[in-house]
């Protein structure tokens, strides 16, 4: 297997982008990636978008891009693993470069999901569950969380303050990232007091809908060596894992096998542990959320994540930093282009260019992103040489 | 918008709780597949699931999806039946200050929601509290 960097990034404001189009927001991300990187050729596109037809009807994407781009005829692929599908593009172009076949290979993800009302994009995101034995009895997304966080407090005793900590947080690193959705700091009242969307999670336990592109340049470690890129980040392991859709189906429902299977193949791969991470971009589609990925993650203890909050072991300054780009919370989540941006925010921080939220001498970090309620996940560990 | 033929060959599993059970490990499978996920083996057995059993986990969905808007705020819980199969369910007929994991729980045959003025009126299970 060849090694693989990453030689270039791209990620432009989140937000509500009502003046651009899908195309237009990742063609920015990719351009920017591509003037990052400072190559004027690329092999193969890798597009992780979750669902383009029902955000804005448009498929067969990876070919429009590519055009759009001005890059056709090369290889372009879309890949879709719901919220996920930005790691599992990741993963593509990372097998695509190890493999031999490509040596320089664009990475992106795009959702644009406010050219549908938010009935419309709830059902989009909806169809990551099972529609038939979840979605029909009338569920939500925040409610199967909500299902989750309730048996994980009534099994471990994490509080509903626990659960606030992880939102104000994610939007403290967040309110210094420049690129955010809502770049602003909250208070656990400001969390407790806002509405009640599924118990017991309320609106600020949320994601929010975003429209979003992110993209990066890989090519082998050889190529990027040769183009004295300074430091030299690299790939080191990835993981890719399955579970049920749907989340009644499994043993344990506050456990996150998938997440933990995926880390296990990217651990053995890097030949790290966890206790080797000096900080980490995870899956926060709900504050939950983050408290069983940082469990699954082999961070804390089965039970613990809640109390890692508390403690402050998670915060910018903790032991282990978790989502200092303010993860989805904060940065927002365009579903598809999530696992592309987490990687952009490990460049950042390697090349130390992540302004006010910089973490000092960090060299393994570590990526998580799961589709759905956990039903895919795929985790990547990078180090900077 | 559920078609005619994509709810009715769901019909089995929404009004007679049936499920598939492995013929070789016994494991039951809801709905029914056509292999087993534990040991692999691809013969079954037609069974009923039992209709009783407890929370396993709930919540109150208080943003429901489009066609749900007329019940909100309504329950809806994990519940696991007497035979180890858990399902996913609204639970009715309760004041939500009821409701607690752990609680008993039966399951019913009852409406779940309509298509429209003239679509499908669509059927299936709901839980009510035991105690």
């Amino acid at each position: 297997m060849r090694e693989v960097a990453i030689i270039g990034v791209g990620m432009n404001k989140w937000g509500e982008l009502w003046d651009k189009s899908l195309r237009e927001i990742f063609i920015e991300a990719a351009l920017s990636a591509i003037d990052d990187a400072g190559i004027d050729r690329i092999d193969s596109m890798y597009i992780g978008s979750m669902s383009s037809g029902l955000f804005t009807e448009q498929e067969h994407i990876a070919s429009l891009l590519a055009d759009y781009l001005g890059v056709a005829p090369i290889p372009s692929a879309r890949v879709e693993s719901a919220c996920a599908s930005g790691g599992l593009a990741l993963r593509q172009g990372f097998i695509d470069i190890a493999s031999g076949i490509s040596d320089v290979v664009l990475v992106g993800g795009v959702e644009k999901m406010t050219d549908v009302t938010t009935g419309g994009a709830t059902f989009a995101l909806g169809t990551a569950a099972d529609q038939e034995y979840e979605c029909y009895h009338g569920v939500t997304f925040p409610g199967l969380y909500a299902l989750i966080a309730k048996a994980h407090m009534h099994k471990y005793g994490t509080t509903r303050e626990q659960l606030a900590m992880v939102a104000v947080k994610n939007h403290k690193n967040g309110s210094k990232n420049p690129l955010a959705q809502y770049p602003f700091e909250i208070t656990i009242d400001d969390v407790l007091k806002s509405p009640l969307v599924a118990d017991p999670l309320r609106l600020l336990d949320c994601s929010p809908i975003t429209d979003g592109a992110a993209a990066i340049i890989l090519c082998t470690v050889e190529l990027a060596k040769k183009l004295k890129k300074d430091p030299i980040i690299k790939i080191i392991g990835s993981g890719h894992a399955t579970d049920t859709i749907a989340l009644h189906s499994r043993d344990d429902i506050t456990w996150l096998s998938a997440t933990e299977k995926a880390a296990k193949k990217a651990y053995e791969m890097a030949k790290k542990t966890p206790e080797d991470i000096d900080f980490a971009e995870v899956h926060d589609c709900f504050t939950i959320a983050e408290i069983c990925v940082t469990e699954a993650l082999g961070f804390f203890e089965k039970g613990k994540g809640g109390e890692a909050v508390e403690k402050g072991l998670t915060a910018l300054n903790g032991k282990i930093p978790i989502n200092p780009s303010g993860g989805l919370k904060s940065k927002g989540h365009p579903v598809g282009a999530t696992g592309v941006a987490q990687v952009v925010e490990i460049v950042k921080q390697f090349r130390e260019e992540a302004g006010e939220r910089q973490i000092k001498n960090a060299r393994i970090a570590l990526t998580q992103n799961m589709g759905g309620t956990g039903g895919s996940a795929l985790v990547h560990i990078f180090e900077k040489e | 918008m559920i078609t005619p033929q994509r709810y009715w060959r769901e019909i089995p599993q929404r009004y007679r709780l049936e499920a598939g059970k492995c013929k070789k490990c016994g494991y039951i499978c809801f709905p029914p597949r056509l292999i087993c996920p534990k040991c692999k083996n691809r013969e079954f057995e037609t069974v009923r699931l039992n209709d009783e059993g407890k929370i396993a986990s709930f919540t109150i969905i208080r943003v429901p999806p489009e066609q749900f808007s007329d019940l909100s705020p309504y329950a809806i819980g994990i519940i696991e039946l007497n035979d180890g199969v858990k399902i996913l369910a609204q639970i009715v007929d309760c004041d939500f200050e009821e409701l607690e994991i752990g609680k008993r729980v039966k399951v019913e045959f009852r409406k779940i929601r309509s298509e429209g003025e003239a679509g499908i009126i669509c059927y299936g299970y709901k839980a009510v509290l035991l105690e």
